[in-house]
């Protein structure tokens, strides 16, 4: 048996790293920082036979994802990646894809959107996107980012459910961390070739997408909404199956720390909820008993598994990168408390927006703040 | 004592964040004489790109407003047909105005949009780093086309100047580049006229200016120049592609 390889790479190498490995077919792209380097590390791999794929340079994200959904239905495994506005000006075509239940898998690396202008890392981007029928995980480091990409491709294909593969830019997609590869016949046996159902075949004519009416319609919306829901057990599965294969656990829907006697358990996604590991070791140092409980899946929102992981009377400290206007605080709250109502009145929920375009969140800010909300 | 050179006032002074040899840097000055020359800093609006110019707000001393990416046409649509009295321009690289905007600036030429359009091409996208722009060559390398652009497979690059001009809404259409002294001059000459039949309310005026990149083209600022005329005249030939006026 061939050994995994370790080299280093950014979050950005890493997903194009996971692209070839997952035998991608068709990759159409726009350039948007931070996701540029996915797309240009895919170009070069394919214009150099690294990877036997399509690389289509078009002429904005809205067309990258029409191409893409496109793509799909003609048979093929399909990636693309953007970021912040990019991703907004696709939102139409999102839907699409969802609803024509194309399994795209596309990474969205994290930046704050326009206006004004940023270039750093906050999730409103992604978040905005929560009613476009996406299955959407957020990662934690650019191991987790490789790994992901590898199981969202087996999950959308299983359910016909297009993924979004979240991480932040710059601390993930540019920061260089040890990368392991295993072995491309233990990927191949991961996942397969993907063999749709349903496709343009001329040989077997069939449509996508077509116009419905309201009985048609409804059906389509409630399968959408059912399939999504019991998309969880299938990310159970692909992330056990492979750790079963690789070895490598980043959680399943949730991944947690230190959390089984935590008083105080830090809500967070993405490379905050990294950091935060150093501000749980910081607040125990003082006495405090805190844990970390982080959705590694947002969309479907792990509901029944974090119900289950959160300790008895625990106060949960949810720390939000994203706004959730017209409310107080962010989504990530609104989420959870929506999930515990009625099912754990022991919980108490307390939220704070941090990080916001970018600003840095290190682990004693972090704890800081943990400790400040104990008081409030 | 006489004052032979001077910082035009619709300058700001601020300086330049651009690379050394970009020529992003005397577009922006042709403009502000241009604006000096005509009086028309009160009343001129300008917007930005998303781009490298998406500073150009700090660098010129007039009213300033942020487009998303492509849709400084649409924006300017709107400011122009508010505020009819105003002279209104947008200033655009390549990707910006030529890819992710091109239905703007069609419709916005199509309407007659009494605007004024800076089109900055240098056949990349520069402040993503170097991708192959619509506008990119044949043959040239960039960071998605890096074995160089093959047109069966990433297609042709576009003549924008020409193109609009075929659109009845054109008053004024021209290409020219900042690569030499006598180019200069020419520039601000069409960047003038442009102005003043944005102005007469003949309908919408572009002009487009082939511009260097030394940074993503891997070339020193000088080659850069002279790959202007090597490379991008023999396809982009410079000259006025309308003129309601003439
Ligand atoms: C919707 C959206 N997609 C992509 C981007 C990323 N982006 C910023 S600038 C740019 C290209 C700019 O190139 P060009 O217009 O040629 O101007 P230059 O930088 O060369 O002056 C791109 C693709 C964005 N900001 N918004
Ligand atoms: S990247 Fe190119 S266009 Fe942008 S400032 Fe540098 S030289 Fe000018």
């Amino acid at each position: 048996m061939k050994a995994a390889e370790v080299v280093m790479g950014t979050g950005a190498r890493a997903a194009a790293l996971a692209v070839k490995s997952a035998r991608v077919d068709v990759v159409p792209g726009y350039p948007i920082t931070p996701q540029t380097s996915i797309i240009e590390a895919v170009a070069a791999m394919v214009e150099n036979g690294e990877l036997h794929a399509r690389f289509i340079p078009v002429e904005g994200e809205h067309s990258a994802m029409a191409a893409a959904v496109a793509a799909s239905a003609a048979g093929a495994r399909v990636f693309t990646a953007t970021s912040a506005n990019g991703l907004l000006y696709m939102h139409e075509v999102l839907h699409m894809a969802s609803g024509g239940r194309l399994p795209v898998v596309m990474c969205n690396v994290n930046r704050g959107i326009f206006a004004p202008w940023t270039l750093w890392a906050d999730h409103q981007d992604s978040m905005a996107q929560r009613d476009t029928g996406w299955i959407q995980y957020h990662c934690s480091s650019n191991q987790e980012v490789f790994n992901t990409i590898l199981q969202a491709f087996r999950v959308a294909e299983q359910i016909n459910i297009p993924v979004m593969v979240n991480f932040d830019g710059f601390a993930i997609s540019h920061c260089l961390m040890p990368l392991t590869l295993p072995p491309q016949e233990d990927i191949d046996r991961f996942l397969p070739p993907h063999e749709p159902e349903w496709r343009l075949d001329p040989a077997h004519p069939s449509s996508f997408s077509n116009v419905t009416n309201a009985e048609e319609y409804a059906p389509f919306r409630q399968m959408l909404s059912d399939d999504i829901m019991a998309a969880i057990p299938l990310v159970k599965q692909a992330a056990q199956e492979y750790k079963d294969i690789t070895g490598m656990w980043d959680g399943d829907t949730i991944d947690t720390y230190r959390l089984e006697d935590a008083e105080v358990v830090a809500f967070a996604v993405n490379s905050m909820a990294a950091e935060l590991k150093l501000s749980i070791d910081i607040l125990r140092q003082q006495g405090i008993k805190a844990g970390l409980l982080r959705p590694r899946l947002y969309l479907p929102f792990p509901a029944e598994d974090i119900i289950n992981a959160l300790p008895q009377n625990a106060q949960v400290m949810v720390l939000d990168r994203n706004y959730n206007f017209g409310h107080p605080g962010g989504i990530l709250a609104s989420e959870l408390k929506s999930a515990l109502f009625g099912r754990r009145n022991d919980i108490t929920v307390k939220n704070r927006v941090m990080g916001i375009g970018g600003i840095d969140l290190p682990r004693r800010f972090m704890a800081d703040e943990i400790r400040a909300m104990m008081d409030e | 004592m006489k004052t032979v050179a001077a910082r035009p006032e619709s300058l700001t002074g601020a300086q330049y964040h651009y690379c050394p040899g970009c020529t992003h840097g005397i577009i922006h000055r042709l403009v502000a004489e241009v604006i000096d020359e005509l009086g028309i800093r009160e009343k001129t609006i300008g917007i930005c790109p998303v781009g490298c110019a998406v500073l150009a707000y700090d660098y010129f001393n007039c009213d300033m407003l942020e487009a998303a990416h492509g849709r400084a046409p649409a924006i300017a649509t709107g400011i122009k047909r508010m505020l009819p009295e105003n002279v209104v321009f947008t200033y655009q690289g390549d990707g910006d105005l030529a890819s992710i905007g091109m239905a703007e600036i069609l419709h916005a030429s199509a309407r007659g949009e009494k605007i004024t359009v800076i089109f900055v091409n240098n056949a990349v996208y520069g402040m993503t780093g170097g991708q192959m722009a619509p506008t990119t060559l044949l043959g040239q390398v960039t960071t998605t086309s890096p074995y160089g652009r093959k047109a069966e497979v990433e297609g042709y690059p576009v003549r924008m100047a020409e193109i609009l001009a075929e659109n009845e809404g054109s008053a004024y259409i021209a290409r020219t580049t900042v690569n030499k002294p006598a180019n200069v001059r020419r520039t601000k000459k069409a960047i003038k006229k442009a102005f003043e039949i944005q102005q007469k309310g003949l309908g919408f005026t572009m002009v487009e200016i082939l511009s260097a990149c030394p940074t993503n083209w891997g070339l020193s600022p000088v080659q850069a120049l002279e790959w202007i005329d090597e490379n991008m005249i023999p396809y982009y030939p410079l000259g006025e592609f309308k003129n309601k006026e003439a």
